[in-house]
């Protein structure tokens, strides 16, 4: 039974996958408010197991997206899974949340017939009006990235999947598929092997905001 | 609860730049684990908050692995977690709070989300045993100054006064930045600090004059006291003299030392209260513990300081006061607790 969360979003999402049919998504949750992933991840899945009689000593791993995505929800998410698999005894996989949204995009079909091979680009919202992006064959393996810019310096008439092409349209004018990352995908693209799977550290692609002291301001 | 001598409670504090997680069972110390990046702020004067939430990540595992070796006691015995819901930066409060999140869905055992500022007064248990009950708690740190009558440590903590522009700490980390000195400046002042002169220079109490007293009994304020040194030590390099360094931190020491014990007695005294806890990381000052002795003791006062170590933030002083709250048997939080960043004091438990 695998758990799997992503709070690389505004929104945090909760799944769990079938134990006889790994790629088979048992209960799926979406947090109803934003940017709060710190109050409602853990209610979300105690509630998911709830959800399929489970008890937590039934899951046997824990799929995690690392971003990128804004810092403080990226963290609660990779907080959890850490401590959760510490304490469960259980391995983590961390993957890129581009790359769950472009297994989806594949696999649901919203590039055409996947064995076409459409290169195409997955942006989300980097917010201080930049994105974060990555290139994909079509198969939905990763090409390049994850960078972050202005959507100007990125731009591309070719498919972009995620959030980000649908707040930047001047810049990325084929929007395509879905918009956020979902832990049913995240999960299916664990148990199927689509994604490249990391350990559970944030991809935060910015330093920290911090200026360093000049000399004291003069008072008199 | 398993023991006859208390509950087994893990703390977790991670509101501002360490990592703390502590193991109580009672009222008794079994680990104290912190993990500090001030080492990554010093650079830049003061505490970044994205450095600070970031370290806290990276070291939330592995202070937990370490408070329970050395406690030497498994995670699954523990009763129930305790974290610091708030006050401080949100970020950084954000990680520990998902943190003791987890390992309570994880262990099936009850949360508590409590108040720093309560911990940092329940944590003296841990050293001197129970908190005298009503007691006058003053708590001071690069965070904090505040005045609190502490009638139950669980449910009832009243604010009394506080700062109304810096944190006591912070004027010692300014203070040491103008006379050269590294950050945290609260250490360093106190040591040049014990070669100087207090009297040598006679700088400004704040909120001290009879005016102030009326409207600000028990309040602090440290800025006026920052830019009088400020100017000082101006005024002596633009004379092209050497400053003394030490006999301005001495003198310095003595201005914040003599308003804080000054006050914090005088609320001692207003209430009636016969014991005051001095908590925070100022606590640790040298010269605050020995002036607050020396001049509580001539009005009946006891003073309980706990231990430098005990004083600044710690994982510790949160599952000291947990373990209170199992004791004395307050409802557990529950699993949407927030990190709030503004918590107020008068909330000792997070719904
Ligand atoms: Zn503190």
């Amino acid at each position: 039974m695998l758990l799997a969360f992503d709070t690389a979003t505004p929104q945090v999402s909760v799944a769990i996958t079938d134990r006889d049919d790994p790629e088979r998504v048992l209960v799926e949750l979406t947090s109803e408010r934003a940017m709060k992933h710190g109050e409602q991840l853990a209610p979300l899945i105690a509630e998911a197991l709830e959800r399929c009689g489970l008890v937590r000593q039934d899951l046997t791993a824990l799929a995690v997206g690392v971003g990128p995505g804004p810092f403080t929800g990226l963290r609660v998410g990779l907080v959890t899974a850490r401590t959760l698999a510490h304490v469960l005894e259980i391995p983590v996989y961390g993957v890129c949340s581009l790359d769950v949204l472009a297994v989806e995009a594949v696999d649901t079909g919203a590039l055409g017939a996947p064995d076409e091979g459409t290169e195409f680009a997955v942006a989300t919202d980097a917010r201080r009006k930049e994105v974060y992006l990555a290139r994909y064959d079509g198969t939905g393996a990763r090409l390049s990235g994850p960078v972050v810019d202005r959507p100007a310096q990125l731009a591309t008439d070719g498919p972009v999947v995620g959030e980000g092409a649908l707040l930047y349209p001047d810049s990325f004018p084929h929007a395509v598929g879905p918009s956020r990352p979902s832990a049913g995908w995240l999960a299916r693209a664990v148990a199927g092997e689509r994604a490249e799977l990391h350990d559970p550290e944030p991809m935060y692609l910015r330093r920290p905001d911090a200026t360093m002291p000049g000399t004291p301001k003069r008072v008199s | 609860m398993s023991e006859p001598d208390g509950p087994l409670v893990l703390g977790i504090e991670t509101s501002c730049d360490e990592t703390g997680v502590g193991i109580v069972r009672g009222r008794t110390l079994l680990a104290d684990a912190v993990a500090s990046s001030v080492d990554e702020h010093a650079r830049f004067g003061g505490v970044v908050p994205e450095v600070a939430s970031r370290a806290h990540l990276e070291a939330m595992v592995p202070t937990v692995e370490r408070a329970c070796e050395t406690a030497g006691v498994r995670l699954h015995d523990v009763d129930a977690i305790a974290v610091t819901s708030g006050p401080g930066l949100a970020g950084a409060l954000l990680v520990g709070v998902a943190a003791a999140k987890a390992l309570a869905l994880a262990l099936g055992k009850p949360i508590y989300g409590v108040n720093h500022l309560a911990a940092h007064v329940a944590v003296d248990q841990l050293e001197h045993g129970p908190l005298p009950e009503p007691c006058l708690a003053m708590l001071v740190s690069g965070g904090h100054s505040s005045l609190l009558r502490v009638t139950d440590v669980t449910t009832g903590v009243q604010p009394m006064g506080s700062t109304i522009d810096d944190a006591a700490g912070e004027a010692f980390d300014k203070v040491a930045r103008l006379l050269g000195l590294p950050f945290p400046g609260g250490p360093h002042i106190d040591r040049v600090a014990r070669e100087g002169s207090s009297v040598y220079v006679d700088f400004p109490r704040g909120l001290t004059s009879r005016r102030d007293l009326e409207r600000h009994r028990f309040d602090f304020s440290f800025s006026g006291l920052k830019t009088a040194v400020a100017r000082w030590v101006e005024a002596r390099e633009r004379s092209g003299e050497p400053v003394p360094v030490a006999d301005v931190a001495a003198s310095f020491q003595e201005a914040v030392c003599d308003v804080l014990v000054r006050k914090a007695l005088d609320a001692a005294r207003s209430e009636g209260i016969e014991d005051l806890l001095i908590g925070g990381g100022v606590a640790a000052n040298s010269r605050l513990r020995a002036m607050a002795e020396e001049r509580a003791a001539g009005l009946g006062i006891r003073v309980r300081v706990p231990r430098p170590g005990l004083c600044t933030d710690n994982g510790a002083m949160v599952a000291a006061l947990g373990a209170e709250m199992v004791a004395r048997g307050r409802t557990a939080s529950s699993l949407d607790l927030p990190a709030d960043s503004s918590m107020p004091v008068t909330e000792v438990l997070a719904g």
